[in-house]
């Protein structure tokens, strides 16, 4: 992406810089799109790890870089501008979990697992993990997981080493691995109880909203090369960014990632100042998957648009932006499992608390 | 060039939280007292002078502007936190509104200081009702195409021609509008035209109300015939106007009123469906709610830069766009849920006839104030597409 200058200049935040750098010289979309053997792959992920990014949310003192929660979600929307198949975000969650317990993260790519809503892992009395979980990502890269367990004392966090999971390789609509990962009485590295309000919710909504920022920026680049690309195709005699309708739909798409960016970073900042989790901060994290898959699928379908069929080529850097954008949706409760239980939040409160809690802050 | 676009998350400060319980509390005895009914929508309809006074002795009229003239000096944050409170509880702010937002900020910036001293007050106080003269019959949208004429004479100008589509002509004291003062020129079509402010209820001036399809009078067609307006209600540059229209906009397109005018039947539903809803309903509100939420926080963050003193006209014309569809939507997507809302429940009639005026109400919204299509018009211009 001959942008990426703008974004690096843009950047106000140590982190994002570091990272925008390192994308920029080592994960070039086009370059990257090319490489049938994702030989880039692993000089990116360790030129991330000796910056210390994927850890970003762990403290010094437990292996981490002790980034805020702040810069880690900041780093997340500059990845999404990069949309790059790597286990980062994923990383950063499981670091930020395990943390949560105290626990030492060890080098490596790392995921977090459940991933949806509706699996659970189970502990039993001797501490063997035990459950399946669909739709885990980078499952098949990760050299440990990160997992939230439910036993007869409540809730456990676990390190545990990879190998001893049975794995069912899948893709999800970006092919990115996104896999099945059943545990058998596995024994875990570690274990350790979750503090008071962390629980399967409190992950989702954290898993949510990394999401989030990765869709918004993948929208952000969306609009970038489709602005660019409008600018340049000639059709009818004339640049189809003269276009009216061409012009229409771009103001839209602008919209969609506008709306986006908003609510992804309203909900990083909500999370990142909570002291504690309350309806406020469900109803941002909550909003926030919501908005941003609603606009990948409308964003997306315009930015395709725009393109015609050289967009739809599998040479063309587009799809790797909007498959992406697509299948992050589903990822740690799709935007219908929010909506339902934001409307169920919506509906116990009662009528006349839903502006008090839209207008809380 | 999404460097432009960036909503920063802005948040209310607690000056802001207290603010908002005053006018809460107020909002309410208001309704204790009978002065409006927050289930009945169509505030448009009622002209409510009394309420328009206590708004102004509460020092919420004009409360970002300048002490001297009648403000308080407070933070367009807290005229936010004002105005969605006054939304959502469908308070009646015909007679107002118009004036704070919009027509006050033109003469702070362009009318001579005996004028501010005068009228600016009065604003303050909930005393007079302004409107807009900016649309005629053969030129909407395209502003630059006004005809109705300021002819100079001795001491002023007379004007002759016709504005239309005047929401509260007929109670306004004041109009601001823009009449032609010299042809366009080849070079500059939006050339020629010259803002004005105008007495109202004067000779030289009839107003003819006009019926909409919501069963409303609340627009009009407004009739110049040699009417005089003197030299000193000239405001701002003669024959310069077209520079002075866009920073308007700002303050014009992004508040909560460009997404909260059909929430009520939001409200309603919610009240419909009760405690326990079903997936469907669940799902519905669910996703209104986080729409909903989403445009707030745009929106607010708007009103963050222009507390410090920018000028977002792209990200105000994304607020309206994507506020204004999903205004115009929403009764009809409250009603697709509604079908599905129990026989039993209490509140039936009165959804119902919520949804009855909010669906009339619908196509308006995305008309009034700039329309859609010039609203992407003017974000296409800032992605650098025309």
């Amino acid at each position: 992406m001959a942008k990426t200058g703008n974004a690096v200049a843009e950047s106000d935040n140590i982190v994002v810089e570091t990272a925008e750098k390192i994308f920029a010289d080592l994960a070039d979309p086009q370059t990257i799109n090319n490489d049938k053997t994702n030989s880039w792959q692993a000089p990116l992920w360790q030129a991330l790890s000796e910056a210390g990014l994927p850890l970003s949310w762990v403290p010094d003192e437990l292996g981490g870089s002790g980034a805020s929660l702040a810069d880690g979600f900041a780093l997340l929307n500059a990845a999404g501008r990069f949309a790059v198949a790597i286990p980062l975000a994923e990383t950063m969650l499981a670091g930020w979990l395990l943390a949560q317990a105290k626990m030492t993260s060890p080098e490596g790519e790392m995921t977090v697992m459940p991933a949806s809503p509706k699996d659970r892992i189970t502990v039993d009395a001797d501490g063997a993990l035990s459950g399946r979980c669909r739709g885990v990502p980078f499952a098949k890269a990760a050299r440990h997981f990160a997992v939230l367990a439910h036993g007869p004392d409540g809730v456990s966090i676990a390190l545990v080493d990879a190998s001893k999971g049975r794995i069912e390789s899948g893709l999800n609509v970006g092919y990115d691995h996104s896999d099945t990962v059943t545990l058998d009485k596995v024994q875990p590295l570690a274990i350790e109880a979750a503090p008071d309000g962390v629980d399967q919710t409190r992950l989702m909504l954290m898993g949510g909203v990394a999401r989030s920022l990765q869709i918004a920026g993948a929208l952000e680049s969306m609009l970038d090369i489709s602005v660019r690309y409008s600018n340049e195709r000639v059709a009818f005699e004339k640049k189809i960014s003269k276009f009216q309708a061409v012009q229409h739909n771009l103001a839209r798409l602008a919209g969609e990632s506008a709306a986006a960016l908003a609510a992804a970073t309203s909900a990083a900042d909500a999370i990142a100042n909570a002291k504690t989790f309350d309806d406020e901060v469900y109803l941002e994290a909550a909003s926030a998957k919501i908005r941003c898959a609603e606009a990948a699928e409308k964003g997306g379908a315009i930015a395709h648009q725009v393109h015609g069929a050289i967009g739809f080529t599998i040479e063309h850097i587009l799809h790797r932006y909007s498959l992406r954008a697509l299948a992050w949706r589903d990822d740690f409760g799709s935007e219908s499992h929010w909506a339902v239980e934001l409307g169920k939040l919506v509906a116990s409160r009662g009528a006349d608390e839903l502006w008090p809690l839209v207008a809380s802050r | 060039m999404t460097a432009a676009l960036r909503f920063d998350p802005i948040r209310l400060p607690e000056t802001c939280e207290q603010l908002r319980k005053e006018v809460r509390a107020f909002l309410a005895e208001e309704i204790a007292a009978g002065t409006f009914d927050p289930h009945k929508p169509n505030r448009e309809d009622t002209d409510v002078p009394e309420f328009s006074r206590k708004v102004g002795a509460k020092g919420w009229l004009g409360m970002t502007w300048p002490k001297k003239y009648g403000g308080q000096e407070r933070s367009f944050l807290e005229r936010y936190v004002v105005t969605e409170e006054m939304r959502v509880a469908n308070a009646p702010t015909r007679r107002f509104f118009v004036a704070d937002r919009q027509s006050g900020p033109v003469l702070l910036k362009y009318a001579p200081e005996h004028i501010k001293m005068d009228i600016l007050p009065r604003i303050c106080r909930g005393e007079i009702c302004f409107a807009i003269g900016m649309s005629e019959p053969n030129s909407g949208s395209d502003l630059f195409a006004a005809k109705t004429r300021a002819t100079k004479t001795d001491g002023g100008y007379l004007i002759n021609g016709t504005k239309i589509w005047t929401s509260s002509a007929h109670i306004a004291d004041y109009m601001i509008a823009i009449f032609r003062t010299s042809p366009p020129t080849k070079e500059n079509r939006r050339h020629g035209l010259t803002q004005f402010l105008v007495k109202m209820k004067q000779p030289g001036i009839k107003v003819n109300p006009i019926g909409q399809i919501t069963g409303q009078y609340e627009f009009n067609e407004v009739v110049f015939t040699d009417f005089f307006v003197p030299d000193d209600h000239v405001l701002g540059e003669v024959d310069g106007a077209w520079k002075q229209a866009t920073s308007e906009l700002a303050y014009e397109r992004s508040g909560p009123e460009r997404f909260l005018e059909t929430y009520y039947v939001l409200t309603e539903l919610v009240r419909a469906v009760g405690p326990d809803p079903d997936t469907r309903s669940a799902e519905g509100i669910g996703r209104l709610v986080a729409q909903l939420h989403t445009m707030r926080r745009m929106s607010v963050s708007v009103a963050g830069m222009l507390q410090a003193g920018k000028e977002p006209v792209v990200e105000a014309s994304i607020v309206k766009d994507i506020g204004t569809v999903w205004e115009q939507q929403l009764p009809h997507r409250v009603r697709d849920l509604a079908a599905f809302v129990e026989e039993t429940a209490t509140n039936r009639e009165t959804l119902e006839r919520q949804l009855d005026f909010a669906i009339k109400t619908a196509p308006k919204l995305t008309i009034q104030g700039g329309t859609t299509e010039v609203l992407r018009g003017i974000i296409a211009r800032g992605l650098g597409l025309r």
